[in-house]
Order: structure tokens, then sequence, then C-alpha cells
């Protein structure tokens, strides 16, 4: 009979960190940004049925990179969650921090317990009534949370695009102003030039606090039209004028 | 009731198979569903709420209800809720036992909300209808204890381009309705009216007065029916489900309605009905 060979517990948790790192990187980013009105999100994706960004509550939305099926039956747990709480107690009872923490507690006993990590990395944001009230959490893998302000950036190349992102975000931005940095964030290349992406290739959606009581609306790619279109001349800024 | 927050989401979160809130709820936990842990029974003292009136008109339906809830003999509110949104574009009224059908009608509000959230589209008006059918079936047995909740449920179709009416019986038959439709305690006068006044094709604005005038014809005669009270200026809640979805009809419009009908029916005046 052959012994099992002895693995430390670091080179355990290395190893399923190192996985579900590798799994997380694999997909294209999504990038979350405050705007004066609420919060917006944005990812590139074609699919206009598979989405990566979704409402979860009246003020609550998620958005994850990773697995799909992973995240998606996340997703649904959430929704379940939410509306659960708001049927046994009232919809103001609601948050996003308890949400966060019940994913939290989930990625974690996952990680630790099951034979394969989870390969996603989470953002529950919940849009308050100012921007100082806005939350927006981040998930990890291993169920480790962190409180962000103001700029998220999970995904593959999340640390390159992140650095250009809190470069040339700031708070108090208009919503164009917003989704035209977020889109130039998600063009960024390593190396090479930048890319321009097409409404058609986006994923955009915004928690916005001035909705009376839903606050998650999709930017239909017409809107996105719109809002980008400011940046079509190559010669002017969005400010210009 | 929720899971232990402090733990991993149970097994029921993340199982994969239903959209529906109701059939979560079941797996969950059932004791949250309305109505299971009432004992058997005559149950007194319970509100009942009464007469709604649904019909429609070019382009969509028209809904509305009187505010009066009653517990035996007495007045147990005077400005109670009994038409609701039950989502964007559709609107549900609940005549019966009031503590039931308000629960009834939060529940079938975030079972059409869930749904769409989860599928991320919205359900087919059929679909709401069957299951609101559905969700008054579970309901039997409070039913035949003498709590029954009948509601009426009336949206745009967005697929056909028209508003529909469904009525429904207390063993959850649902049933399509071409014209106009009224349930509760004073659904007899009102209906009655409606024979008269409603006409195909008619306006919003000529949908909405003859729908207040049916609650008074209604009140008139039911005394469980509140008409509108022009002292405390409470108005019946009417609202218009149209393709540009639910819109509930403001008081000033209301009051201006009101007093137009007060008016016509008002002895020595030019004579009742509606003109044409």
């Amino acid at each position: 009979m052959t012994m099992p060979f002895y693995v430390s517990p670091e080179q355990l948790m290395k190893d399923r960190a190192d996985y579900a790192r590798k799994g997380i990187a694999r997909g294209r980013s999504v990038v979350v940004l405050a705007y004066d009105e609420g919060i917006a999100f944005a990812t590139e994706n074609p699919s206009r049925a598979l989405h990566k960004i979704s409402e979860i509550y009246d003020r609550i939305a998620f958005a994850a990179v990773g697995k799909y099926n992973e995240f998606e039956n996340l997703r649904v747990a959430g929704v379940r969650y939410a509306d659960l709480r708001g049927y046994a107690y009232d919809r103001a009872d609601v948050s996003a921090r308890a949400l966060a923490n019940a994913y939290a507690q989930t990625l974690g006993t996952v990680f630790t317990t099951e034979s394969k990590p989870l390969e996603v990395e989470l953002v529950v944001a919940e849009v308050g009534a100012t921007p100082e009230a806005d939350q927006i959490y981040r998930l990890s893998y291993d169920g480790s949370v962190a409180d962000e302000h103001g700029t998220v950036v999970m995904g593959g190349q999340a640390e390159h695009l992140a650095e250009r992102l809190t470069a040339e975000w700031r708070p108090g931005m208009p919503l164009a102003e917003a989704v035209q940095l977020a889109v130039r964030v998600l063009g960024t290349q390593p190396d090479g030039e930048d890319r321009t992406l097409e409404p058609a290739q986006l994923e955009v959606a915004v928690l916005d606090r001035t909705r009376p009581r839903r606050a998650f609306r999709r930017l239909a790619p017409a809107q996105l039209a719109d809002l980008l279109g400011t940046t079509a001349e190559p010669s002017g800024g969005p400010e210009q004028g | 009731m929720t899971p232990d927050t402090h733990g991993r989401l149970p097994a029921s979160f993340t199982m994969p198979g239903t959209s529906s809130f109701l059939d979560f709820l079941a797996v969950h936990d059932p004791s949250l569903l309305p109505g299971r842990t009432l004992p058997p029974g005559e149950v007194s003292g319970a509100l009942h709420g009464t007469t709604i009136v649904a019909l429609s008109f070019d382009g969509g339906i028209v809904m509305a209800g009187d505010r009066r809830a009653t517990s035996g003999a007495a007045i147990a509110s005077h400005h109670i809720e009994k038409v609701f949104p039950a989502d964007e574009y559709s609107a549900v009224g609940i005549a019966g036992t009031a503590g039931l059908a308000l629960e009834l009608v939060r529940l079938f509000q975030l079972e059409l909300e869930h749904y769409e959230k989860i599928e991320g589209t919205l359900l087919s008006l059929d679909g709401k209808a069957n299951r609101l059918a559905t969700m008054i079936r579970g309901s039997l047995g409070l039913a035949l204890q003498g709590l029954a909740v009948v509601p009426v449920f009336g949206g745009y179709d967005l697929d056909r381009e028209v508003g529909r009416i469904f009525s429904y019986d207390v063993t959850g038959g649902r049933y399509e309705e071409t014209d106009y439709h009224a349930v509760g305690s004073g659904s007899a006068y009102a209906k009655g009216s409606l024979k008269k006044l409603w006409w195909s094709d008619m306006s919003a604005q000529d949908a909405v007065r003859v729908a207040v005038h049916a609650l008074v014809d209604a009140a008139d005669d039911d005394a469980a029916t509140g008409g509108p009270d022009t002292t405390r200026r409470i108005w019946p809640v009417v609202a218009t489900v149209t393709s540009a979805g639910y819109q509930r009809v403001d008081d000033d419009t209301l009051g201006a309605v009101v007093a137009e009908i007060e008016a016509m029916r008002r002895a020595g005046g030019p004579g009742g009905g509606e003109p044409r």
C-alpha cells in the first residue's frame, strides 16, 4: 500500500489560489466605477444574453469574471437571498454588505473544503442616496472581501488596467465621461496600441440613484453610442468647448 | 428564516432549475408561504376588501378599486388600496380577505420580479396570469374556510399589442374576459353599470370615467363598497396599463372625474347615465 505524499497546508492553498487565479485571468476584464449619479459597470462581452453584469435587488447589482457557470450559480443564489430577505423583512432591509458576507462565506468554504476552488471574482455594489453612501465590495475566489472606493477592475490584466483607471478617474464624473473612461480602459493592451471597442462589443449597465425603486438599468447599444459619440473625434476630448 | 448569514449559502440557494420564487420558498422555507400556518376553523374579525372593476379600452386596460375594507358590519378602513402594479406591464386587483389578499399580491409581485431578474426577460402575459392561478389554487384550503381571495388581473400584452383582462375563481380557474369584469361584494352592481356604460374601443379618458362611475354605482347599492369620499378627498385607486406601462391616475384628474359623475347623477340634473 502506498502512502499519500504529505502536502503542507501552505502548498495546498497556494496551488488552489494559483489554479483559481489562472482561470480568472483568462477572462475579459470588468470595470466598475462610481459617477455622479450612481455606479457604472462595463465589460467587453459580445453576447446579448449571457450577462456578466446583473441586477440583484432594488439598489444592488452584481458583476463577475471567471467561469460563467460558477458565477451564474452565485448570481441566482444572490437574487434568491435578496428576494427572500426582502420578503421576510422589508425591501429596505436588503443590503449589499449582508450579501457580500454571504458570498464571502460561500467562496471561502468552497476554497478550503472542496477539491476545486471557484474560479470567479465578484463585485457587489449598492448605490446610496448620496455618492458617500455608495458601497462597492470586491470578493475574491478565496472569500476575501475588500471594501472599495470609487473604482474596481477584475479579470485578466486587472492590475495593469486598474493603474490606468485610478489615474484618470475622479469623483463626481458625469455618466458619459465615466463610460468613456471605462471603455478606454477596457481597450488598453499590455503591449501595442489601444483597441477601440464598439458599442455592440460592450455590456454596460448602471445603478442610477435617481431612479425611483429599481436603480439598475442596462445601456442599449444605441444609448451607448450616444454616450461614446463625443469621443469619436480624435482631436478633442469630451470636455472640449 | 433566512439561513445562517455567517455560513455558506445553503444548497437550496444554489440549486439550479427553477426561476420561481414560490418554488424556491417551498423548498427552502415553506413556513413563509402565506396561509400555511393558519389554524383550521372560522376566523372572525378579518378584514374584507370589496369591489374592483377592470375594463379594456383602445390600447390597454383600466383597473379601479374602491378604498373601503370592512370587518363584519363595521368599516375597518377608509383608505385601503386594492389595486397594485404586478409588474411594469400588468395590474392586479383583489377582493376578499384583505390580510391574505395583500400577502398574495406581495408574493405575486415578487414572483414576477424574481423571474425577470433570473431569466433576464419578462414573463408573457399568459405566463403571469397562469402563475397567479397557481397561487390562488394553493390557497384553496383557506377559501374553503371562508377566507377566499378573488383577484382580477389585467395587463398589456407586449406580443399581441392589446390590453387583456383575466378573472379567477377560488379554485384557481382562469378565464379571459374580453370587455370588462368586476369582483367583490359590489361586483353585481358594478357589472350592471359597466354593461350599460362600456363600449368597445373607448378612449383611456372615457374608460377611467366609466370605471369610476361603475364603482359609484356599486357603492350606491352595496354597503361594503365605498364611493369617492369628497369629505376626506379619498378617491378610488385607478390605474391604466398601456404600452407605456402601469400608470396610476393622479388625484386631481380623479377629483374632476368624480365631480363630473356627481353632477351627472345629481337629482334634478340633466338626467343620469353617460353622455356619448
